[in-house]
């Protein structure tokens, strides 16, 4: 059973079948990526796995617990953490202090009226803020306001606290999409990184081919809403049907 | 000191200083001259005000400033403050405390209802939703609450809600006085400290007013730079992120609505204890908007602004209204006569029963140019000095904008 | 049954007025993303439009008749208007009499330049603004002009007179087929429901069939597409505020028999309205327009004295009632587009 299990999942939208009967099964701290052409119901599929969309029919379950119906914060505090497509932080506040909410988050739950006690007191969260920015490097830049860094390090502190909640599963949608070559080769290595040293899961839908191919051990393979395929790297990588559904998309 | 940082505390103690000394410091002009009529603000009731409305926007700002949602009905908990406290003189007597404990308790009631409403939505939907809902308020209390001959007169409508000989007052001492009091002491009671040519004067329902919005301030300071605060931020700049951070960004937003209308409440209830009537105007949306007017002119989302708008709006108020022709002659008959009327004619339509307009004008141009209020204003100023004096740059890190 | 009748009737020139407010209000979010407080203002800028030109049609000389004298004996001054003078008195008569219709004529070409300057001057700025600053600056600008009006007008409510032809009340009964006098409903509230029918009509027409109005539609879909598609949208965002602005301040103009102008009518109509389009549906124009008439007659039938006995007081608050059932029940509206301004 993976820490992620996803079963016959159908998901309507008026006359479109967005996703058809898609099984999904994602192993315990490994790296499993989802691809497929564009309209392949990527996009739906991940929807439904953070709390935005419920399904027609089928069941997703993390670590045995079904998902749907949940809201995203719900699923946020069972180990769920998601990046998005255009890195999505606290723009008004400053590096150290966006890095500080996810360690509330993790440390008092999902609400909590602490309206008497000082930021700057609370040394717990200033620690565990502290560390999860050296670990990605950034803790130099603590004091700067997070919306004047840069688009690779937007993505990195929006990594950064991801992590720092310590999930289970960390779901990334096209992390590296618009990127130019430098912060995509940044980005495989952060996440080359994650996966060694830490034991967690990681799922990441993407469309540039060389970053699933160096990241990821397993793949599926979506299109028109349905699983075409699910095969370690080297099989898809010839796989036939693979490339007809790309139809010559990325040469892999 | 008292739970805050070095630069909150000072920033305290001159809010504290100014509450002290505004007497002395808004009657700068000898009593008697020109200048002092038109000038001086130093009488009882406009520094009331300068206080009450201070702590309304104090409290506004946390919902509209801190948390980024913008409401055009705060009015309602203002007027709702003003009835339960006027009620509560006309039923137990003319203590305030009672009657500033039930404003809070009311308006703290209405606020939860009206956000557990309004906060389903964001953004226009709810602005839109709490301008519905407080209009609806204003129209029951004018009319439906408001019938003298229905069952259910709870707000008397058009002519306002007032304590009469006839009232039960229960625990009303016949030694006390006949006027909203603090154990004995009259909201009315002032002295006059006659110095030289100058007249001050001291007024406890003033210094009531100042003491509560003193400490009022100071629990916003410690919202501010509460976790709690830190999370009302994030909702305002990006609540979908915050939301799939773990965070139920309901009641977050739903505290930070009732505590902005507990604060209302005790503003509204402290304008009934000096002044106890209380009227259905006061629940008007235009008075809602008023409220944001205020807290834009002094910059939305800073500790100190709030203070600064309401005084600023209250002052300058007072002031145009009084400005009329005759006296626009006068600061103009230095010019020949032709310019003289000129100049009158010009000045006209934008003072006196006109200063609506102004205050119209004023804020658009702080939306346009400057959109951070006074305090914006005054940080720009700061910057052009300093920039004159030092030439550093700022190396590679631009520091975050804390919350002043 | 003729009760009914007559309740939804008066409902409807009420219900025009949200209509036409809350068309251009649509209009204006749906196609520039902007929302616009001072929609209102529109309004009665266009009211006071009929007020202006009845007034310059009442400008008058005096001149004095030696052949006459006055009560006191001296030489009558006589009181010509200068459209008696240039006119002929017949169709002086005439024209003021009909100053009201007249009115839209100069109505038209004000809106249009009210709605070039404000767009240009304004709001243009305001695009990328958080929707939060665009209601304070139309906010503050609301406030402004009615300030101006005020100071320009006074505060009273100025009467205004329809055409001598549309004074006094319909039978409706009859042709409908009831007892006589049992409708009655004033001429120029019917004529007033035509108008803006016809308006809304027009409205629909110009964005149905011709080229500008498709751009406006597929604006209202989707802007950014249309933007890079190269079409000059800056210049047809102001056309379209223009002709938003247009409508509210003809409606102005015919309203203003029905209710004597003020400078602070404006405020009432715009909450009101803002209200219809968020029960119509943000975005959709049909929406606005149907839940203005919709909102007219429920408002109408609940100042019903037998309503009122009941629920005293129902008449004020029974619009804001339907807005927030509606803002929690369907959030997007009776026919709001799914996903507009929804969480």
């Amino acid at each position: 059973m993976g820490i992620l299990e996803v079963k016959g999942v159908n998901k309507r939208f008026g006359g479109l079948q967005a996703l058809g009967d898609v099984n999904l099964s994602v192993q315990e701290n490994s790296v499993h990526a989802i691809i497929g052409p564009n309209g392949a119901g990527k996009s739906t599929l991940l929807n439904c796995l953070v709390g935005k969309l419920i399904p027609d029919t089928g069941s997703v379950l993390f670590d045995g617990q079904s998902v749907l119906g949940r809201k995203p914060y719900e699923i946020n505090q069972m180990g769920i953490s998601r990046v998005f497509q255009t890195p999505e932080i606290f723009g008004e506040l400053s590096v150290m202090e966006n890095m500080m909410i996810p360690c509330f988050a993790k440390r008092d739950g999902s609400f909590a009226l602490t309206a008497f006690a000082a930021v700057q007191d609370q040394k717990d969260i200033i620690e565990h803020a502290m560390q999860a920015l050296e670990d990605m490097n950034m803790a130099d830049k603590r004091h700067m306001h997070s919306s004047s860094l840069s688009r690779g390090d937007k993505r990195r502190l929006e990594i950064g606290m991801c992590l720092a909640q310590k999930p289970r599963l960390l779901l990334l949608d096209e992390p590296t999409a618009g990127m130019a070559r430098a912060d995509t080769n940044n980005t495989i290595d952060l996440l080359k990184e994650i996966r060694d040293k830490r034991e967690i899961t990681i799922a990441i839908i993407e469309h540039d081919m060389h970053v699933v191919f160096s990241l990821a051990e397993r793949i599926t393979v979506l299109a028109q809403g349905r699983p075409l395929v699910e095969d370690t790297p080297e099989n898809i990588k010839g796989h036939p049907k693979v490339r007809e559904a790309y139809l010559g998309e990325a040469q892999v | 000191m008292l739970g805050l940082e070095k630069k909150d505390f000072a920033l305290l103690l001159i809010v504290a200083a100014m509450v002290v000394f505004a007497p002395f410091i808004l009657n700068p002009f000898p009593e008697g001259s020109s200048l002092a009529q038109m000038f001086n603000a130093g009488y009882p009731d406009l520094m009331q005000r300068f206080a009450i409305f201070g702590i309304l926007v104090i409290g506004f700002n946390i919902l509209f400033g801190l948390t980024g949602y913008l409401s055009f009905g705060h009015a309602a908990f203002l007027g709702a403050g003003s009835y339960a406290a006027v009620w509560m003189f006309k039923l137990v007597g003319y203590d305030i405390i009672p009657a500033i404990l039930l404003a809070i308790l009311i308006s703290g009631l209405f606020s939860l209802l009206v956000g557990y409403v309004s906060l389903r939505r964001s953004g226009i939907y709810f602005s839109i939703l709490t301008l519905a809902l407080a209009q609806m308020m204003f129209n029951m209390a004018y009319s439906v609450l408001g019938n003298p001959s229905s069952g259910y007169n709870l707000t008397n409508g058009e002519t306002g809600l007032q304590v009469y000989n006839s009232d039960p007052q229960i625990f009303l001492s016949a030694a006390g006085p006949n006027f909203p009091n603090l154990l004995g002491f009259s909201m009315r009671s002032e002295t006059h400290l006659l110095i030289g040519n100058w007249d001050f004067t001291l007024n406890a329902g003033y210094y009531l007013s100042g003491l509560l919005l003193l400490i009022s301030f100071y629990i916003s300071i410690r919202i501010f730079r509460s976790p709690f605060g830190l999370m009302l931020r994030a909702v305002k700049s990006n609540q979908q992120r915050l939301h799939y951070t773990g965070l139920n960004t309901r009641p977050y937003t739903l505290a930070a609505f009732v505590i902005s209308g507990m604060y209302a409440g005790l503003a509204g209830g402290l304008l009934a204890c000096m002044d106890p009537l209380a009227g259905a105007e006061r629940m008007h949306w235009t008075a809602s908007g008023e409220i944001v007017i205020m807290s834009i002119l002094g910059g939305v989302g800073t500790l100190i602004g709030p203070i600064l708008g309401a005084g600023f709006n209250e002052y300058f108020k007072n002031i145009l209204s009084k400005i009329n022709d005759s006296v626009l002659h006068e600061w103009m008959a230095f010019l020949p006569d032709g310019f003289e009327n000129i100049m009158v004619t010009l000045i006209h339509p934008f003072v006196g029963k006109g200063w609506h307009l102004t205050l119209g004008l004023l804020f658009m141009a702080v939306i346009i140019f400057l959109p951070g209020g006074l305090v914006e204003g005054g940080q720009r100023i700061g910057k052009l000095f300093r920039r004159e004096k030092a030439n550093t740059s700022s190396a590679e890190t631009t520091p975050s904008r804390e919350t002043e | 049954m003729d009760a009914i009748i007559l309740q939804i009737l008066n409902g409807l020139d009420k219900g025009s007025a949200y209509a036409l407010i809350a068309l251009g209000l649509t209009l204006i979010f749906g196609t520039l993303g902007v929302v616009n407080f001072a929609h209102g203002a529109l309004f009665v800028i266009g009211a006071f439009c009929a007020v202006t030109l009845n007034r310059i049609f009442s400008i008058s000389f005096e001149t004095i008749d030696p052949t006459k004298t006055d009560f006191l004996g001296n030489p009558a001054t006589i009181k010509t208007t200068y459209l008696e003078h240039w006119f002929g008195p017949d169709i002086a008569a005439w024209m003021t009499d009909w100053s009201v219709p007249l009115a839209i004529l100069l109505a038209i070409p004000v809106m249009l330049l009210v709605g070039v300057i404000m767009e240009r001057g304004l709001i243009k700025h305001f695009y990328k603004r958080p929707h939060a600053d665009q209601i304070l600056v139309t906010f503050g600008l609301a406030i402004v002009l009615q300030e101006v009006i005020k100071f320009f007008y006074g505060a009273n409510p100025i009467q205004m007179a329809p055409p001598e032809v549309f004074i006094g009340t319909m039978d409706l009964g009859i042709l409908l087929g009831f007892e006589a006098n049992a409708i009655a409903y004033p001429y120029w509230r019917m004529v007033y429901f035509l108008f803006s029918a016809l308006v809304i009509g027009a409205v629909f027409a110009f964005l149905q069939f011709t080229t500008f109005g498709m751009v406006v539609r597929a604006g209202m879909v989707d802007r950014e597409t249309v933007g890079l598609l190269g079409i000059d949208i800056d210049k047809r965002f102001t056309i379209t505020f223009a002709i938003a602005a247009t409508v509210a301040g003809i409606a102005g103009v015919m309203y203003t028999p029905i209710t004597p102008p003020t400078y602070d009518i404006g405020v009432e109509l715009l909450v009101l309205s803002f209200v219809v389009v968020v029960v119509g549906g943000m975005g959709s124009l049909p929406g606005a327009v149907l839940a203005g008439f919709l909102l007219g007659i429920v408002e109408s039938f609940a100042s019903m004295n037998e309503v009122k006995n009941i629920f005293p007081g129902i008449d004020q608050i029974i619009v804001y009632l339907m807005a927030i059932i509606v803002i929690l029940v369907r959030p997007r509206g009776l026919m709001g587009r799914k996903g507009v301004m929804e969480d």
